[in-house]
């Protein structure tokens, strides 16, 4: 059985049959995951461990105490503290950290325990590998070395959620966490072909989530389909009382509306879709779209046409705009939430210092990468005296006009939909050398943030390199059931998301 | 942005860098800037910064929990990552002569 090509719905049921142990399971990834380093998808892995989360799986469902999830294997991008694996943002600062707690999504998914009653029971496979504090577009940030793209070596797989979109495109893992402050789960999911949600803000607790930009940074899952999205998601969602902007109504069945039609009581099985206005915003299909992906996103919003959606035009005026306001807010939070890493509790200290402040400023300067740094630099730059009216609250100030923008457009449409990046995967190296160049690949993924809405990334096509394109949907606030519901809908009249990377065995 | 603004918010954020990565650093925080420059062309009159995106929707009640005890002893687990420690204590270098 070639479990890496197998939904986790599927997969559910098997075990649910007792078709398949989790032993089993987890042994066949742990095994693909050996055998497919090339990818440098993973940061950490411990057989050892999870093949007893895998025994502890079984014995849950040999006891009829099995829920939905339990015994199904999953990998976390090591954004997400967990115990037992080192969990270090893919940065030197934080090299062999050990987590002495597990990030409430690690807690909400893994062995319910006495502590963890509700855990789902999902066996973690280890650490993905990512952007440098989730600072990137590429996974080139990496202190580890960048993550290649599993369907073509020569690319990159996206950021700064690469490891886990190359892992489940490579067969490495059958679903992984994510987390999106600008497009981290939806840039590379399209790069690598899987679908991902990054839902409402607030949704998803980020308790245990290393902090890049906390009024942006929202988990989410990437998968094989919106089904199996659905499922991941609605186990990852919860109020979490440790963190003061996790919603009191998070927690809810997202798959409650998959194979419904958008309309109660619509009974024409042809046009499941029918009374659902679909906004294309103008501005998402302006110069600077490569033209296979236009035709690509064009495609999928005529076949969602031919299940009964209306399609009209919308505006968003402020999406260039999106950018450098972005450009500042994310980086003023990361500078204050990065001034954590001093070397004295934890993380990276310089060898050799004179005092307390020499020993600050060279083990920060050691610890942070590239990227890193430069963003601390912005940040710091737009928070100081003189310049923080200019840049920062004139960020703010536009961010309500892009949240108000997109309320504008939801008054004439329910969902939005556009290309989720202005072109496929780049060449490794091909963006690395100027930083605005990257930047302006976010385009599409940043106002989502900004707005605090939800927006998932679903397969639509492939460019003549055989390089996968992305269309975007996003909802307003508390959609993602409906926005699941639509993918999983498209996903019925289509096979994108069915293809298997050439490269993968 | 000049070099000197380089090397001031380098020691603000306790960064070290040298002449060289100053300089190199310099023209990428610029051509950064001039794409935060098209900021200013908007006109945001009597508009209220937003900080956080729900509460363009709504106000939001700040959680507040029961007063009591809630955690345990986790001081050996904390300390396990501490690159200098004695007694249960982190070690930097001495401050007070």
């Amino acid at each position: 059985m070639s479990w890496h090509n197998t939904p986790i719905a599927l997969m559910a049921k098997a075990l649910a049959a007792k078709e398949v142990s989790s032993k089993e399971l987890t042994t066949y990834f742990l095994d693909r995951i050996e055998a497919g380093k090339r990818w440098n998808a993973y940061l950490d892995v411990n057989a050892h461990l999870s093949l007893e989360q895998a025994n502890a799986a079984d014995a849950l469902i040999a006891a009829g105490k099995g829920g939905k999830l339990t015994g199904i294997p999953v990998a976390h991008k090591d954004v997400f503290v967990t115990r037992g694996w080192k969990s270090t943002a893919a940065s030197k600062m934080l090299d062999g950290y050990l987590s002495p707690f597990d990030a409430t999504v690690v807690a909400n998914l893994g062995i319910p325990s006495e502590d963890n009653p509700s855990g789902a029971g999902m066996v973690c496979l280890g650490k993905t590998n990512m952007d440098e504090f989730a600072m990137g577009s590429s996974n080139e940030n990496s202190a580890y070395g960048p993550v290649l793209n599993p369907w073509n070596a020569q690319y990159v797989s996206g950021g700064s959620s690469g490891g886990s979109a190359a892992a489940v495109a490579a067969g490495l893992a059958p679903i992984a966490t994510g987390t999106d402050t600008g497009g981290s789960i939806r840039q590379p999911a399209a790069f690598c072909s899987l679908t991902g949600i990054k839902p409402t803000y607030g949704r998803v607790s980020r308790y245990g989530m290393i902090a890049y930009a906390s009024s942006l940074d929202q988990a989410g899952p990437m998968g094989k389909t919106a089904e199996d999205c659905a499922m991941l998601l609605s186990a990852m969602s919860s109020h979490d009382p440790r963190d003061s902007t996790s919603l009191a109504d998070s927690g809810e069945d997202y798959g409650r509306y998959l194979n419904q039609p958008w309309k109660e009581g619509n009974t024409n099985p042809g046009k499941p879709l029918e009374g659902l206005r679909i906004g294309l915003p103008k501005e998402f299909f302006a110069e600077g779209l490569a033209q296979d992906v236009a035709n690509s996103v064009n495609a999928a919003a005529k076949a969602l046409q031919d299940l009964g959606a209306t399609l009209i035009e919308v505006s968003l005026p402020k999406t260039k705009l999106s950018i450098p306001v972005y450009y500042v807010l994310a980086p003023a939070e990361a500078s204050s939430n990065l001034s954590r890493f001093d070397g004295v509790r934890y993380g990276h200290r310089t060898k050799e210092y004179r005092d307390l402040g020499d020993m600050y400023q060279k083990s920060r300067t050691e610890g942070f990468g590239a990227e890193v740094r430069r963003r601390i630099l912005i940040g710091a730059y737009v928070l100081s005296h003189g310049y923080y009216d200019a840049y920062y609250l004139q960020a703010q100030k536009i961010r309500r006009i892009i949240a108000a923008d997109f309320q504008a457009a939801f008054n004439q449409c329910d969902l939005i939909l556009g290309p989720v990046a202005p072109d496929v995967a780049w060449r490794l190296g091909e963006k690395s050398k100027d930083p605005v160049q990257m930047y302006l690949e976010d385009i599409y993924t940043l106002s989502t943030n900004l707005a605090g809405l939800p927006a998932m990334s679903i397969p639509c096509g492939f460019n003549p390199n055989n390089l996968p394109i992305g269309l975007q949907l996003i909802g307003n606030y508390f959609s993602e059931a409906r926005l699941l519901q639509v993918a999983h809908q498209y996903q019925q009249a289509s096979d994108w998301h069915l293809r298997q990377a050439s490269e993968v065995a | 942005m000049k070099l000197d603004d380089v090397q001031r918010i380098a020691h603000l954020s306790r960064l070290e860098l040298n002449q060289a990565e100053a300089e190199a650093v310099l023209p990428q925080l610029q051509a950064i800037f001039s794409l935060v420059e098209e900021m200013q062309a908007v006109d945001t009159t009597g508009l209220e910064p937003l900080a956080h995106p729900i509460l363009f929707i709504r106000d939001l009640a700040q959680p507040l929990r029961v007063d009591r005890v809630s955690e345990s002893d986790h001081r050996a687990e904390n300390m396990l990552s501490a690159p200098a420690q004695q007694d249960g204590y982190f070690l930097v270098p001495r401050v007070i002569e």
